[in-house]
């Protein structure tokens, strides 16, 4: 239990208004592309318009002599300088700009840098590039046939198959099914889709020729990890690099990974010795920039006639496109998507998973997820709505049936992971009395005897977050922990800084809140600072839920430091023992003797003004936090749609969604991030692809193709809430930005067969657009 | 490169004037002529509109005009939202109903929705979200923006029954 602070502290568990909104709501917010330095000039990347295709020659000669050119730089260029290529965060390595060859549409095959962006563009058009088409290979089913074009033709291994990877008992498995009384399955593909945060990914490389130091201003989730890969590859001492993510207009998983235009704006600036900016349009980042998913998945559940689950079988073909550039941690090549059997007791379970290439753009990046647990949700929940299909059993009472009891937290499950804590039934039962699915049940018996279409949708998804523990979380080496360091100034004012990084998620709130619980001192009094590796301690970023689990971990840990430092100076001004000394928030007191006390501002006065014999001077402290597990948000969200019979076209109704995120820092920033989220999926479920013809031409490569919700197309969400607090994190928190977005689409899609179930409809792909829907309406005969 | 050509403009109340190239996109004026910032851009088909501002009392997309064709015009953007130090209710009900996340498409919906509450004071929820689609946001999901519009929309009544009664 979370002790209440006031409202003027500010603490755990209050809405406090946002301390990072007035600069934006009056245009003052600072992102990449604000950035304007003394001397900068431009950047842009000259792409490839073919899927696979030998490069017979790049000319750059017309582009040099067009007035306002500065450089023309080419893959041959980078290849002198050993940098044609990069290493991606999955040990594989990526073509910076091309050489030999391209791999896929939109690939960066030269940098051209002149004195303005429009100059930029017309010298881009000038560089000749003379093209070889190859053959395409745009189906990963295909990838591994034995007359597949070879695409990584760098690679020792001849063939186009990246990683193989399994996890579970396959034989223990086996034998349960061959036995099984009942066995369901659904092959389910979870479309390639993009992130498209509102702002685009960007740099500003500034190198000073006067002082050998490089700053990167770039749109950065990770600036330290980043800072450290450039310092590897690039042969900078990392001293003299400094990476400042400044504002971010959304992420999403988008702004993980070092793209190509990055390096060459580095390379461009220490070339030229000016600051050289270079912003993606949003066909760029479309086309070019970590997609996410991808995932062609079969699951298979037995089970007995009653309904109770034995055992889970996965099976996955994962499309990573020219380069894994997955963005994961480096022991997890299909992410954490062991996490597949969900909220259910499975005795046993076996999942694969293969990984091949493609002639698409590269990536296979967390998109509001921590590392393939979409896909992962995705997939057992719909898997559990085709078994109770078969079962011919309400779907809501076989998951209540096969929930992991909330008696057995910690929970062992059997593809590895220990769960910290859940009570999925309760978070069920809010959910489903708060949408009435009784008498929805009713309605939609109703309806049907009218001919009308109806379907409700369940999703009781449970993410796993907080990446993660020092024994198995790497990304290249370097450990999952993250950091805080926090300073209070003599007045009693603080400030903190993290290893990670907002990208609108609130932290400079949030994590003041967690001060403000910590030592009393006033949330608005505390200044959180993120994003610059020349302040910041060393951490990993922010992506996969993991601020709140891992920094906002950390936060609480210094700040402790903070007050046992705090009540040897409280002790000394008291002429106390520090045994004699009690804590509320704000305040050390002598117990029984109230009136006796210092305040926590009293005591950063003595800190620097007063200070005890034997004790050092000033109150800070850092603390690098390792979390001894991941933590396990859950909830489940229920979908009410109507179906139009002679549009195809899907409303959403009513959309509840319970979260269980542990405890809540700030309830307001929460529920927007469960909003938010949940458009996002919404997007997925119904709207959005990435999809490539047979040629590799990109289908989905602007905001033409590529559909964003406005808001006309999203409803009006209903959000609640249970408690369950992770037993290991310091205040019980888990971790909440990304449980809409995992546990969204499964309960979108589910609603929709459920509206389509009794005309033998039993899984539709994803995007589910009217066209899909009214193809099976004329299918089945009911298309009014 | 095209001869420049001169664009005055009354930008937030003050006249401005650059010579440009006839070819400069209206956002790219405002951003890096003027130095006015606030005014974002999202992508490039016009969909977003981050780079939203209001040109002689209508919303444009400002990457979707040349600079030169609002010669002559007015223009308000972000940074004149605020008046005597004071925040505008539409600023003020982002941040109490929590309308923005990372803040990048914050500028264009203020302006849809500045525009929005000229032309409809007390516009109802389906108004709001037909008022602001031409707008997109990736955080928020919409429903807190539409709060805040509503919140707006109360305090401008407020502040013209306040003024009603001293009279």
């Amino acid at each position: 239990m979370i002790h209440k602070t006031s409202p003027e502290i500010g603490g755990m568990g209050h809405s406090i208004k946002r301390k990072e909104d007035l600069r934006f709501i009056q245009g003052k917010g600072n992102y990449v592309d604000d950035v304007n330095l003394p001397g900068m000039v431009y950047g842009q990347l000259v792409r490839s318009p073919y899927a696979h295709a030998r490069l017979k020659s790049v000319n750059t000669e017309k582009a040099k002599k067009l007035p306002g050119v500065l450089a023309v730089i080419t893959g041959e260029d980078l290849a002198k300088a050993n940098l044609a290529w990069m290493p991606t965060l999955s040990y594989d390595k990526q073509m910076v700009l091309a050489t030999g060859k391209v791999l896929f549409q939109s690939q960066e095959v030269a940098f051209v840098v002149a004195e303005d962006r429009y100059t930029a563009a017309d010298a881009a058009e000038l560089v000749e590039v003379e093209y070889e088409e190859l053959p395409v290979l745009v189906d990963p089913h295909k990838a591994l046939d034995p007359d597949a074009p070879l695409l990584r033709e760098d690679r020792e291994q001849k063939n186009n198959h990246i990683f193989h990877w399994e996890v579970g008992d396959r034989q223990a498995t086996e034998q349960v099914f061959q036995k099984a009384a009942v066995k369901a399955s659904v092959h389910a593909f979870f479309p390639r889709c993009h992130p498209a945060p509102l702002e685009t990914c960007g740099c500003v490389a500034d190198f000073s020729r006067a002082t050998g130091r490089l700053t990167v201003y770039m749109t950065s989730q990770a600036p330290h990890a980043h800072r450290t890969v450039f310092a590897l590859v690039g042969g900078i001492p990392e001293n003299n690099i400094r990476v400042i993510s400044p504002d971010i207009g959304g992420g999403f998983g988008n702004k993980v990974p070092i793209y190509p235009g990055y390096v060459c704006a580095i390379v461009a600036s220490l070339t030229l010795g000016v600051p050289v900016k270079w912003i993606e349009t949003r066909s760029e980042n479309l086309q070019s920039t970590g997609f996410a998913r991808d995932y062609h998945m079969t699951a298979e559940i037995a089970a007995d006639r009653d309904g109770k689950m034995q055992a889970l079988r996965v099976k996955t073909l994962a499309d990573h496109g020219a380069f894994n550039a997955a963005a994961q941690p480096t022991k997890f090549p299909a992410g954490l998507f062991s996490i597949c059997t969900g909220s259910y007791e499975y005795p046993t379970a076996f999942c694969e998973v293969d990984g091949v290439y493609t002639n698409k753009a590269p990536g296979g990046i967390a998109y509001r997820c921590s590392f393939r647990v979409t896909e992962a949700a995705y997939l057992i929940e719909r898997a559990v709505d085709v078994l109770a299909l078969d079962l011919k059993m309400d779907p809501a009472e076989l998951r209540r049936k096969n929930f992991i009891p909330a008696s057995k937290f910690p929970y062992k499950s059997s593809l590895g992971w220990t769960y910290d804590s859940g009570n999925y039934e309760a978070a069920m039962k809010v959910a489903l009395d708060k949408i009435g699915y009784q008498q929805l049940r009713k309605e939609q018996e109703e309806k049907r005897k009218k001919g009308e279409l109806m379907g409700i949708g369940i999703s009781s998804f449970t993410e796993i977050v907080g990446a993660g523990p020092a024994h198995s979380f790497d990304i290249l080496g370097i450990k999952m922990f993250d950091s805080c360091e926090i300073r209070i100034h003599p007045t009693g004012k603080a400030m903190a800084r993290m290893g990670t990084k907002s990208q609108g998620q609130g932290h400079e709130t949030t994590y003041a809140q967690i001060v403000a619980q910590e030592l009393g001192i006033p949330a608005a009094d505390v200044t959180i600072e993120e994003g610059d590796t020349d302040t910041a301690p060393y951490g990993l970023g922010t992506y996969a839920s993991r601020s709140t689990p891992t920094s906002g971990a950390a936060t609480a840990i210094a700040a402790r430091k903070i007050r046992d430092k705090a009540k040897k100076i409280a002790a000394y001004l008291l002429e106390c023992n520090e045994a004699d000394l009690e804590w509320e928030p704000g305040k050390f007191y002598v117990k029984g003797t109230p009136s006796k006390s210092k305040t926590i501002q009293e005591i950063a006065f003595a800190a620097y003004t007063n200070i005890p014999p034997g004790l050092e001077a000033g109150l800070e402290a850092v603390d690098y936090y390792d979390p001894p597990n991941l933590t396990f948000p859950f909830g489940t969200y229920v979908c009410v749609v109507d179906i139009d019979k002679g549009t195809g076209e899907v409303k959403v109704r009513r959309f509840v969604a319970v979260d269980d995120c542990g405890n809540i820092i700030n309830p307001m920033i929460v529920e927007g991030q469960i909003h938010g989220g949940l458009t996002e999926g919404l997007a997925i479920a119904f709207m959005q692809q990435i999809d490539y013809d047979e040629s590799g031409n990109i289908q989905g490569g602007s905001f033409m193709d590529y559909l964003l919700p406005t808001a006309v197309e999203t409803p009006h969400w209903e959000t609640d809430k249970t408690c369950t607090p992770s037993p290991h994190h310091p205040f019980g928190a888990k971790g909440v930005g990304e449980s809409p977005n995992v546990g969204s689409p499964a309960a979108f899609v589910n609603a929709v067969v459920d509206a389509l179930s009794h005309l033998g409809v039993k899984h539709i792909d994803m995007p589910i657009t009217p066209w899909k829907v009214w193809k099976v309406l004329q299918e089945k005969g009911v298309a009014a | 490169m095209a001869k420049k050509q001169l664009v005055s403009v009354k930008v937030n109340g003050r006249e401005r004037e650059a010579a440009v190239e006839p070819r400069l996109l209206l956002v790219h004026f405002i951003r890096e002529s003027l130095q006015l910032t606030g005014t974002h851009i999202g992508c490039d088909t016009s969909h977003c509109g981050a780079c939203t501002v209001v040109l002689n009392g209508k919303t444009v997309k400002s990457c979707t005009m040349f600079a030169v064709q609002a010669d002559g015009g007015e223009i308000l953007t972000v940074e004149g939202l605020m008046k005597d130090g004071q925040l505008h209710p539409l600023q003020e009900g982002f941040k109490q109903e929590h309308g923005l996340q990372c803040g990048f498409c914050t500028p264009g919906m203020l302006m849809s929705s500045y525009a929005l509450l000229h032309n409809n004071p007390t516009p109802s929820e389906d108004e709001i979200r037909r008022g602001i689609s031409g707008n997109l946001c990736r955080c928020t999901g919409y429903q807190n923006i539409v709060g805040a519009v509503q919140y707006a929309s109360g305090k401008m009544a407020e502040g013209k029954m306040a003024q009603g009664g001293a009279k």
